[in-house]
């Protein structure tokens, strides 16, 4: 008998801490399958950020190192210039990406390194317990916004992927989502491809993947897959917002070396 | 050569592979130098878009086992404190280097010693410690960074040179010794990818539980205990028979030196107390060097922060007096002068 459908093999064998209903599961597998098809786990060095996947290094079987919040570019920068040849990730929320860690975000874009982003945007901060993000849509009530996000006194969120876009040094930038089967097969596409990019040194690669927090959100696990359809996807649409056929350095090869 | 660049010329020669910088007064050169050098070297310049993106590049590339280094001058270091607590409590190796300007706030851009208590005591939050090696000349500059990064492998733990803009700055003849660079077995924890050939390995200083968080720093406090009894370096100078010891680390020591030699010249018994290591403080010299003194004076460029490790260090047995000058202001022999004659003329 043939198996057709097993665990991936970096990802490890416990229970995850994340809340039932939460799509981090989704994203993790996913991510692991990549991993395990283009067979780079063990020349994979991820970073983890400060929110819910903070304890993501538990999770994944490659080497896992865990920064500070909003620093994940940061540290993966340092590893990937020190280990040109590893493949090099990171993991990280909308808190920590969008809001504490903007500039890491836009400089590891601007800088074109060869790193995949693995963006999760919930719009809210889940670890913390319900905060507003910076990817929090006008009107969305948090522990912060009781009365709904009033972009007067809150201002606007920050729509990454549209924003990483108009810089030179990225390669990809992506907008998907979890919330059904073929998004997921789309997101996994994705996903491989960011990896396949970084072998192939094209630039920064950021996969933004729209996710949902049941918990914060005050509501089911298949109320929370509607609202993602009905209020996240009209507000982040998904596609592709940049990619590359060639090196963002492309037409500086032959230069200085 | 330049105090700044002999301090860049010697991480390369002790196997730094990578130097992530960002601007910052009096610090430049040492970055600029960097820039020049590093590549040919086979390592990795880069400047990073903050300070605080450039200690997480150090962390970064410091969990693989590579040896990285990060530089600034005082605001620069209280960005990097974030990061240098991580880089602590994952217990990585690093070379961090303080040329210290004056303070607080954005303070002014001549020398200071007015980040002793923040490279001591507490340059970031937790309990830690870094090791703060404080050079007086090109010379020892050279010296200690290339110590550094062997005793910050050795301890797995990061290694400050608390400088300050007067050394960055000056120019003296300087010689690099042959340097037989100690690899360190790091195999056993770096992440640089498994390869399928062992467990993966994680960098990380999150523990949810109270007590394996106790544990670990327990453990990094038996580590600290260790340090103190091996690696503290003093320079005693004319200690034997001072009546009053003068007490002065860095650049400020240099001032402190020719008062004491004129102070002799007058027949003043005037001895100098220099420590080399900050952290760990050097507690048996300073009383080796104090056992005759019948007071002790402090001269820092600060209002007064060595002092409170020197009346640690003895007990508070005898007068620890103070004089200082602040702000970018260097502390004049004259000056210096007047003051041992206050305290150490009497007889």
């Amino acid at each position: 008998m043939s198996v057709v459908f097993e665990r991936p093999k970096s990802l490890i064998d416990i229970p995850t801490h994340y809340c039932p209903g939460c799509t981090h599961g989704i994203v993790h597998r996913i991510l692991c399958e990549v991993l395990d098809e283009l067979n780079i786990e063990g020349d994979t060095i991820g970073v983890c950020p400060v929110g819910c996947s903070v304890m993501a290094y538990d999770y994944f079987n490659c080497d896992m190192i865990e920064a500070p919040h909003g620093r994940a570019p940061a540290v993966a920068t340092g590893v990937k210039r020190t280990n040109p040849d590893k493949y090099v990730f990171t993991y990280q929320g909308d808190g920590d990406l969008a809001a504490i860690g903007t500039a890491e975000t836009v400089h590891v874009a601007t800088r074109g390194e060869n790193i995949v982003v693995i963006f999760i945007n919930n719009t809210i901060y889940g670890m913390t317990g319900g905060q507003m993000a910076p990817t929090t849509i006008p009107g969305q009530v948090t522990q912060t916004t009781p009365y709904g996000r009033d972009p007067e006194l809150a201002g606007y969120p920050v729509k990454v992927c549209e924003m990483l876009a108009t810089l030179t040094g990225t390669a990809l930038a992506q907008r998907v989502a979890v919330d059904t089967v073929p998004h997921v097969r789309e997101a996994k596409k994705a996903i491989k491809k960011a990896f396949e990019y970084q072998r192939d040194k094209k630039g920064l690669c950021l996969i933004e993947v729209l996710s949902t927090c049941p918990t914060n959100w005050g509501l089911t696990p298949v109320e929370a897959i509607k609202r993602l359809q009905d209020e996240m996807i009209p507000y982040y649409p998904l596609g592709v917002y940049k990619d590359v056929t060639e090196s963002v350095f492309a037409k500086h090869e032959g230069g200085n070396d | 050569m330049k105090g700044n660049e002999a301090l860049a010329e010697a991480a390369i020669r002790a196997g730094c592979k990578c130097f992530f910088g960002y601007p910052i007064t009096p610090q430049t050169e040492l970055s600029a130098y960097m820039a020049k050098r590093m590549h040919k070297a086979g390592g990795v310049f880069l400047q990073a878009e903050s300070e605080i993106a450039a200690i997480n590049m150090v962390l970064g590339a410091a969990s693989t086992g590579v040896r990285a280094m990060t530089s600034s001058s005082s605001p620069g270091l209280s960005l990097k404190s974030e990061g240098i607590s991580y880089i602590a409590g994952s217990d990585l190796p690093a070379v961090i280097i303080n040329v210290q300007r004056g303070g607080p706030g954005l303070g002014g851009i001549q020398p200071s010693q007015a980040d002793y208590w923040q490279a001591t005591r507490a340059l970031g939050h937790g309990d830690f410690h870094l090791l703060v090696f404080a050079p007086a000349s090109v010379q020892e500059m050279v010296d200690m960074v290339i110590k550094a990064f062997d005793r910050a492998d050795k301890y797995r733990m990061p290694a400050m040179i608390l400088a300050d803009g007067l050394l960055g700055q000056m120019m003296e003849p300087v010689s690099f010794p042959e340097v037989n660079v100690n690899s360190y077995d790091k195999s056993s924890w770096c992440a640089d990818g498994h390869k399928f050939k062992r467990e993966h390995h994680i960098i990380n200083s999150l523990f949810l539980k109270p007590d394996e968080l106790q544990k670990s720093v327990y453990d990094r406090f038996e580590r600290y205990e260790v340090i103190k009894q091996n690696e503290t370096d003093a320079e005693l100078y004319l200690t034997e028979d001072c009546d009053i010891l003068l007490c002065a680390y860095g650049a400020t020591a240099r001032v402190v030196k020719s008062a004491v030699n004129s102070a002799r010249n007058m027949g003043i018994k005037a001895g100098m107390f220099r420590p080399k290591t900050l952290w760990p403080y050097p507690v048996k010299e300073i009383n080796e060097a104090s056992k005759n003194a019948k007071e002790l004076l402090s001269v820092e460029m600060s209002m007064g922060q060595m002092i409170d490790d020197i009346k640690l260090a003895i007990n508070c047995s005898k007068p620890v007096h103070f004089f200082g000058r602040t702000g970018g202001v260097i502390p004049t022999p004259a000056e210096i002068l007047e003051e041992i004659k206050k305290y150490g003329g009497a007889e």
